[in-house]
């Protein structure tokens, strides 16, 4: 067993896609949103969209944590990365998210501030531990499947008195994202595939709402293309027999109950703040966490000045649209024209996870099928 | 962004930490949050840490799943 290779069969694929067929009414509209921006990855990358019966159409959710990062907090960001004594450290995929005036993180760099790619917020805490002169910031990005491992870095700098490290904040979760979705008016969604991975800390529990509140079906996915497509089986089977709700496809890693050493992590470490901006979905309530008041001396934001403005969204970018499933990435004006992965114009074509990157990359810059 | 690579625990090291190997490439990692990974286990990995224990047995359910819908189509 390698887990992934078995899961990525040909056979296997073939079967399940012709199984979804038996699966929907001839003519009929299913919409499901895939919430994680690894599944929308994956999807383009596989080609599953083509897989699919015409009855069911995919749209991508708010889950790609670059993309919902406002332009206002990346200019945050940026002042501090453009301190003299700061080393500024971050996931690659935040240096080229533009803030206000399309400036980015690789653009500070480029004019002489200390920015640096790292692939874990303990190589962060290295950088501080070689470079006690100075001022070491993470920028901590990501949902809760990322904020454990910033929780436990902070546990560990404080443990081993690194005084010259901090972690600027923006850790987000995910269901008061998928609640804010629900809430807006304009929501048609018939059926959620659950984010595999955010679900290995916070657990299947966290849905339940999805389905005793609004009545729709969850599916937590894994995020290879077999898994993706049993998930829709289950959801179109779901909504077949007129069910609502949360189903586990992705055994082999999730949990009901999530991963209970790193809640708690994430319970010592971060409090949940009143609320907290999202890029195109605008302030949703109690949906992003702050570093707590005992930790309180690694909070860049308390050891920096910030800006702190509050920037709009471009006029001609329709994130915020496309991040809550209303518009396909082709149907805003400047995709793959004045937005492109090189010199991205709006979030969602930054990261990899983006519905709009993934479109680019993967040829989808019109409508395939009708 | 929320990346997690299945990979085999190696050994264990101090302070929480173990080495793991991704498909032949090692890296140490941290094992705080699955505190029962020994070596010869799968975790997955998600920057630096892993998240969950991969459970082999709930693995083999799911590909029997996938083995039943290859036998559905090829019986149609």
């Amino acid at each position: 067993m390698r887990y992934v290779d078995e899961f990525r069969n040909t056979r296997a694929i073939q079967a399940v896609a012709a199984e979804l067929k038996t699966l929907v009414e001839p003519g009929s509209h299913v919409k499901l949103m895939e919430v994680c921006g690894g599944h929308t990855h994956a999807i383009y990358r596989h080609g599953l969209d083509m897989l699919l019966p015409d009855e069911v159409e995919l749209v991508h959710g708010p889950g790609c944590p670059v993309c919902v990062i406002p332009m206002g907090r990346v200019d945050d960001a940026i002042s501090i990365a453009e301190r003299p004594e700061v080393i500024f450290t971050s996931f690659g995929d935040m240096l080229r998210v533009p803030g206000g005036r399309r400036r980015s993180l690789l653009e500070a760099k480029a004019r002489g501030a200390d920015v640096r790619i790292v692939y874990s917020p303990l190589d962060a805490l290295d950088i501080a531990r070689s470079n006690r002169d100075r001022e070491v910031v993470f920028f901590g990005v990501g949902f809760e499947t990322t904020a454990p491992a910033t929780a436990l870095t902070l546990l560990r700098a404080r443990r081993e008195s690194v005084r010259n490290f901090s972690v600027f904040c923006n850790h987000v979760l995910i269901a008061p994202a998928l609640r804010a979705i629900l809430d807006s008016p304009d929501t048609e969604i018939d059926g959620f595939l659950g984010p595999g991975h955010v679900s290995t800390v916070i657990g299947t529990g966290e849905y339940e709402f999805i389905c005793r509140d609004y009545r729709r079906p969850v599916v937590v996915a894994g995020f290879e293309p077999t898994d993706i497509l049993q998930a829709v089986a289950l959801l179109l089977a779901q909504l077949r027999e007129g069910r609502a709700e949360v189903e586990n496809q992705y055994g082999r890693v999730v949990r009901e109950e999530g991963n209970p050493a790193a809640l708690a992590a994430l319970e010592y470490v971060f409090k949940v703040r009143e609320d907290f901006e999202w890029r195109g979905l605008g302030p949703i309530p109690r949906s992003g966490y702050r570093i707590a008041d005992e930790l309180g001396e690694w909070d860049a934001e308390q050891r920096f000045e910030v800006p702190g403005a509050r920037i709009e969204d471009p006029k001609a970018c329709r994130c915020g649209d496309v991040l809550r499933g209303m518009a396909k990435p082709f149907e805003c004006s400047v995709f793959g024209t004045a937005c492109t992965p090189e010199k991205p114009l709006g979030t969602c074509m930054v990261s990899s996870e983006g519905a709009c990157a993934a479109y680019y990359a993967y040829g989808r810059h019109r409508l395939a099928v009708a | 962004m929320c990346l997690g690579i299945p990979a085999q625990v190696v050994e264990r090291l101090d302070d929480g930490l173990a080495k793991v190997d991704f498909g032949g490439v090692r890296r140490s990692v941290s094992v705080a949050f699955t505190p029962d990974a020994e070596p010869g286990d799968w975790v997955l990995v998600h920057v630096g840490f892993a998240l969950a224990m991969l459970d082999e047995d709930e693995a083999q359910a799911t590909l029997r799943l996938l083995g039943e819908a290859i036998e559905a189509e090829l019986a149609s």
